[in-house]
């Protein structure tokens, strides 16, 4: 084990990555009563999960139930008034609306990108590595710098895009100033950005299916496409459901290539549910307000979450 | 040859050309950030757009960090990020350790427990973590940006799948030594999870620097900005200065860069088990 390569031993990290994967009891004589060093090796995290996310989470949800303005320092209960106002604001469902199609545009988009591209890299292609560092690269930048970047692409004037799209005879388009031109750049963007990450996780599942059900189909005449859509598509599909689901809850959560991209706009077409949250709870200091929009994102998060979690048990293993 | 074989090797040809453009399309916009940060404005504005400047002007960089000071956001992200990625490593090695090794009453309820945390969307927990750094008084300090995230459900979820593979009896012997419990994580855990260590570490550290959204609510001033605040707002400043605009871009994405280049696969190792995590 200690002479093991570190690629042999993070193969081993990826094997053991389910929850129930490792048996750890203590082989022999069994230890108890480690409760006291085990509080004191999880006390620092304990106390900074307690301050940041355990005890926020429970005031979000009792904030979201008042009206309050954190520099006034009056809380006063307001029941579910919040969430009334929010239901008839109109402004609330355009939002919900942009979000919808941002994840809905990027989605698809997203998905069969990353699986052609994953799909091919499976085959014998030259330059492996090099490639697969290419469409991961986009990943790991900073959004910020990202969406700058993009900006200065979709120039109207001066821009590659429009350039490039005027190769093929399409006239310039006003891409950040144009309402439906705008969320379009930005679904754009954003396949560009994260697709990497799919194309990851596709190549993991496209690894997992063995070699020999394509030499069968290869005895029975099968051409790339019927194999293709016969073999691959089915049992490929958890890990393409698993990716969809992680795909919708992160689409949910855009801000910051919104926030630089577009900025929201224009005339709030891009505006986005993070967005909409942070601008009530931070510009406007409606922190009751701004609980209650957070804690709507997380119900559908959650409810997308469960969906997956029942699916993952009941279809999971009905391939292969 | 055979027309099959021909066949197969031609529509191989086609894949990499394929292949190869798509890498391309996705690198482009890195190519141009580059090429454009060492324009000037003369060559950044014509059209048809050239790739190639006339005069590469290096300059620009030194443009940039007069502009604004980059130098200080640079120091600013470096020092909260390295921080951060050292605190993790310490707390999630110590709640990874409790959580392989000790048996305590509770122990999966509360791990699990500590997955779920996972699920708990950003935006959720934001409103009342600033307001516990405003009571605390810690709004625009490096506390803001560093305290919350010296935990991680992640980091802990990762060493502890990697230290439950280490065999029990290179601890054993150990503790028969009279060792401590604080002893075997130090002297023989940790210099056997380096893998493990370095995939948190990086990960840590690129989520850090880039980070944006928190930099953005805790801050103020401009003495804290870290180099992703400092970027936005030269945004807002430098509208359509191109050629600074994208130098700056360079300059934010740059030291990510090149550890990718350098460490891909714990990049990649990170993104995996992380799932999907901007």
């Amino acid at each position: 084990m200690i002479s093991t390569s570190p690629e042999v031993q993070e193969e081993k990290l990826i094997l053991a990555s389910s929850i129930k994967g490792g048996k750890n009891k203590l082989h022999g004589k069994e230890k108890k009563g480690d409760l006291l060093p085990a509080l004191l090796f999880l006390s620092p995290t304990l106390i900074i999960f307690t301050t940041f996310i355990l005890f926020p989470v429970f005031f979000s949800f009792y904030l979201s139930f008042h009206e309050w303005n954190m520099f006034s320092g009056e809380t006063t209960f307001i029941g579910i008034d919040n969430y009334v106002r929010m239901f008839n604001n109109e402004e609330f469902w355009e939002v919900f609306k942009n979000t919808a199609i941002y994840t809905f545009g990027t989605i698809p988009l997203n998905m069969c990108f990353s699986l052609l591209v994953a799909y091919i890299l499976h085959k014998k292609i030259m330059g492996k590595k090099l490639l697969r560092t290419a469409f991961f690269a986009p990943v790991v930048i900073s959004p910020v710098a990202a969406a700058v970047i993009w900006r200065w692409m979709y120039d109207p004037n001066f821009g590659l895009i429009n350039y490039s799209i005027g190769i093929f005879g399409i006239d310039p388009i006003n891409w950040l100033n144009d309402p439906v031109a705008a969320m379009a750049a930005l679904i754009i963007m954003g396949v560009w950005k994260t697709f990497g990450i799919n194309m990851v996780l596709f190549s993991a599942g496209l690894q997992a299916i063995p070699e020999h059900y394509y030499e069968a189909a290869q005895i029975d005449g099968a051409n790339q496409w019927t194999k293709f859509w016969n073999i691959t598509v089915p049992l490929l599909a958890p890990t393409t459901f698993f990716i969809m689901v992680m795909s919708i809850i992160s689409s949910f959560q855009v801000f910051d290539i919104v926030y630089v991209l577009t900025s929201g706009g224009p005339l709030g077409a891009t505006k986005v549910l993070v967005f909409y949250v942070y601008e009530h709870a931070f510009k406007f200091f409606n922190m009751g307000y701004a609980s209650a929009a957070g804690y709507v994102l997380f119900a559908i998060l959650f409810a997308i979450t469960l969906l997956q979690v029942k699916y993952m048990k009941n279809k999971v293993y009905t391939f292969g | 040859m055979s027309a099959a074989k021909i066949g197969s090797i031609s529509k191989s040809f086609l894949e990499h050309i394929f292949i190869y453009i798509l890498a391309f399309i996705t690198i482009a916009p890195f190519i141009w950030m580059f090429l454009t940060s060492v324009k000037d404005m003369a060559d950044i504005y014509v059209y048809p757009p050239q790739w190639l400047p006339s005069v590469f002007h290096f300059d620009n960089y030194i443009k940039v960090f007069e502009a604004a000071p980059f130098a200080r956001y640079y120091m600013n992200s470096f020092f909260v990020a390295a921080v951060v990625t050292l605190g993790q490593l310490i707390t999630c090695s110590l709640a990874a350790y409790a959580f392989a090794r000790l048996n305590f009453k509770g122990r999966n309820t509360l791990f699990l427990l500590f997955l779920g945390t996972m699920m708990i969307p950003y935006n959720v927990t934001m409103i009342p973590s600033f307001m516990v750094l405003y009571w605390l008084g810690w709004v625009d300090t490096y506390q803001a940006l560093i305290v919350p995230g010296l935990a991680s459900a992640f980091g802990t979820f990762l060493l502890r799948q990697f230290f439950i593979t280490i065999p029990k009896e290179l601890e054993e012997a150990a503790y028969l030594d009279g060792a401590s419990k604080f002893t075997v994580l130090k002297k023989i855990i940790i210099p056997l999870s380096k893998p493990a260590l370095a995939t948190l570490a990086i990960f840590t550290f690129m989520g850090v620097f880039n980070d944006f959204i928190w930099a953005l609510i805790v801050l103020n001033s401009e003495d804290l900005r870290t180099v992703q605040l400092g970027l936005a707002i030269f945004r807002d400043r430098y509208l359509t200065q191109w050629d600074l605009l994208m130098a700056g871009s360079v300059t934010a994405v740059m030291p990510i860069l090149l550890v990718f280049f350098f460490a891909q696969k714990y990049f990649i190792k990170g993104i995996t088990l992380s799932g999907l995590k901007d």
